[in-house]
């Protein structure tokens, strides 16, 4: 393996490891022994890709933004995850961990939540598989995100209000964790971010990693090229950007670069960039960079986009940002907000407000000629209508 | 008797611990608790460092690292405050809490002020043996702090066995995979579990927390292991107005025969 992904011992630079209490040891243990041999397994690839292809509707297209491009004076690529299944890109990864999770022999699902695109694609692959399925969401995200808890529900799932803390997706994290040592044998966490402990960031950015293996074809279709000049993905805990450099990490000649939420702005106290603003820290099992006070205690981020709102990163971005192989930038809500409303006018695609976050970097690249450039895409802006709209007031 | 052989001493068994998180009620409640609860006949202390995300505590304790983070509770003051410990207190003391804390803190930073306080050791939950090994082992060791290691009933003995030759002064045996607070029921299989331990013949003594609430639970625990732990059952009488006034009775409590 190359110096960007995982080591042996779950590490990606000095960034990883598993830091769990001992009480998660057999069941972090039993994945790090399982995952890769179950992931290469015949029957597992077959589901997988079936599934990815029948159910979620893979491949999701490139799209060559014919209008955008015009204006910014580049060929800009949008890889349309928005397109999948339930909406956005998360449906990936909980695909590939059901799958993992039956031939675990689990009989009960648990996730986290933020804005409720992790808890809808969860549940989805839960009443898809008649698995039992338990969804913690932040007591204050399940006031803000009613019709995706509705969505949960008519799935079958139960949605549990994490009270403790700041009653959000990492306290909503804490309650699933907490239930995973209360329930070693017959659960299975499905994590939502390429975040927690190993081999949990290598798993879901391998299912994330579909959206550069088809990139790189589909960009060799209508460019004779495989490799863009520039790659461009938003980074909450960064499960899409993780799949969607996935497979362009060894090639140092494309720019990767990953756009964190400023919020009000970095230097605001309402922000969510986290290379910008954290350091070196521990949070859920893994070793990364974090948003903290000095004595260590996390601080509860904030963006307009509920689903950059986390604290962390993951493990691979903090080394990616750290090696210098990915460049780690922030986007405010304004400009993320501008972004949106501008691919929705000029190209009819309403983005989710976290890809548009992505969009908006577009604004402050400079452009040579004939630069190819890949933006993912990662969701779709329907369930961001109530924020577009008071934003904007339509 | 020297703090650290009350673990190795045949004479000491049934020893009782209790843990309290540190600026819970009060900021400055830390050493008057400690000097209470030695009086009252604790055997040794673990004071917990509050920190914002402690996954391995149930709601009890989640809400006393709440209250004294509110409160202005941080590493670096409870190390002000544990200044003149040894003045007050010569029972044990450990310091348990998650391990972000510390890595802040400095983690040789962290095992200095323990030596020159006069803590015993650390309980750090998530910090696992692997990275302990690899990464902090001889910091801890170079200013004689011990790292104590939680085994479950799910540990493999291959792995108690390397937990045992890490360990200097006790290993902390949960009595079940949980989080903190449940009750301690011993059925079949626990008792199984902690006799499986005993018979391993291991050579640290096995101090049993997690579930341990009340004198029947306490005395189950130590039949089978040299001491046990209360954690949530004391926070919860710290809740409690009076609390000060109420410690001595809750000790005898547990440890009258």
């Amino acid at each position: 393996m190359s110096k960007y992904h995982v080591n042996k011992k779950g590490y990606y630079g000095p960034f990883g490891g598993a830091y769990i209490p001992e009480m998660l040891y057999p069941n972090v243990e039993e994945l790090q022994q399982k995952y890769m041999d179950i992931m290469q397994e015949e029957s597992f690839l077959q589901e997988f890709q079936e599934l990815l292809k029948d159910y979620v509707g893979r491949p999701s297209p490139l799209y060559l933004a014919k209008r955008l491009s015009a204006r910014y004076g580049a060929n800009i690529f949008l890889k349309r995850e928005d397109l999948n299944h339930t909406g956005a890109h998360k449906i990936n990864n909980t695909i590939g961990q059901i799958l993992l999770a039956e031939r675990l022999g689990k009989k009960r699902i648990i996730a986290e939540t933020g804005a409720g695109q992790h808890g809808v694609a969860t549940a989805t692959v839960c009443a898809l598989k008649g698995l039992e399925c338990v969804v913690y969401m932040g007591e204050i995200d399940i006031q803000r995100q009613a019709p995706n808890v509705a969505r949960m529900k008519m799935m079958g799932a139960t949605v549990v209000a994490a009270q403790s803390g700041s009653k959000t997706l990492k306290d909503a994290t804490n309650e699933a964790l907490r239930d995973w040592i209360n329930n070693p044998i017959d659960t299975h966490y499905i994590i939502g971010s390429v975040v927690g402990p190993h081999p949990y960031p290598d798993l879901v950015a391998r299912f994330q990693s579909i959206i550069s293996e088809e990139t790189k074809k589909q960009l060799t279709e209508k460019t004779g090229n495989s490799s863009p000049d520039y790659v461009l993905a938003c980074v909450g805990g960064g499960s899409n950007a993780a799949g969607m450099f996935y497979h362009f990490l060894e090639d140092e000649e494309v720019q990767l670069i990953a756009v964190e939420a400023a919020g009000h702005g970095v230097k605001s106290g309402e922000s969510a960039a986290t290379t910008a603003l954290g350091k070196e820290g521990v949070l859920h099992g893994s070793r990364s960079i974090l948003m903290q006070t000095e004595d260590g205690q996390v601080v509860e981020p904030y963006s307009i986009s509920a689903g950059l709102d986390y604290p962390g990163i993951g493990p691979q971005h903090a080394w990616l940002y750290k090696s210098g192989r990915g460049k780690y930038v922030s986007i405010t809500d304004d400009e993320a907000m501008q972004a949106g409303l501008l691919l929705t006018k000029l190209e009819g695609i309403i983005p989710a407000i976290e890809s548009s976050h992505a969009l908006a970097y577009l604004e402050k690249m400079t452009f040579h000629g004939n630069e190819n450039v890949v933006i993912c895409l990662s969701g779709r802006g329907d369930k961001d209508l109530d924020n577009y709209m008071k934003y904007f007031g339509f | 008797m020297h703090t650290q052989d009350i673990f190795k001493s045949d004479e000491s068994n049934g020893l009782l611990s209790i843990y309290y998180t540190a600026g819970y009620p009060n900021l400055d409640s830390t050493i008057a608790i400690a000097k209470k609860l030695e009086s009252a006949g604790a055997d040794f202390l673990e004071i917990g460092f509050p920190y914002s995300d402690p996954i391995a505590d149930g709601p009890v304790i989640q809400h006393s690292s709440e209250v004294a983070l509110r409160n202005g509770m941080t590493l670096q003051r409870l190390f002000q405050q544990l200044q003149d410990l040894r003045s007050h207190v010569s029972i044990p003391v450990f310091l348990m809490g998650y391990f972000n804390t510390v890595l802040q803190y400095g983690v040789e930073n962290f095992c200095k002020s323990c030596q020159a306080v006069g803590v015993n050791g650390a309980i750090i939950p998530d910090l696992p043996i692997y990275e302990y090994e690899e990464l902090y082992q001889d910091t801890f060791k170079k200013y004689g702090i011990n790292n104590i290691f939680l085994v479950t009933p799910q540990t493999s003995e291959e792995r108690i066995r390397k937990i045992d030759n890490l360990s200097h002064s006790f290993i902390y045996l949960l009595s079940s995979n949980a989080t903190t607070g449940k009750n301690l029921e011993v059925g079949v299989q626990a008792e199984q579990y902690f006799r499986r331990l005993k018979n391993m013949d291991l050579k640290n003594p096995l101090v049993i927390g997690f579930g341990i609430s009340d004198r029947e639970t306490f005395r189950k625990a130590t039949t089978y292991a040299k001491g046990a732990i209360i954690g949530s059952a004391f926070v919860r009488l710290l809740s409690d107005d009076d609390y000060m006034n109420k410690i001595e009775s809750f000790i005898k409590g547990i440890k009258t025969q």
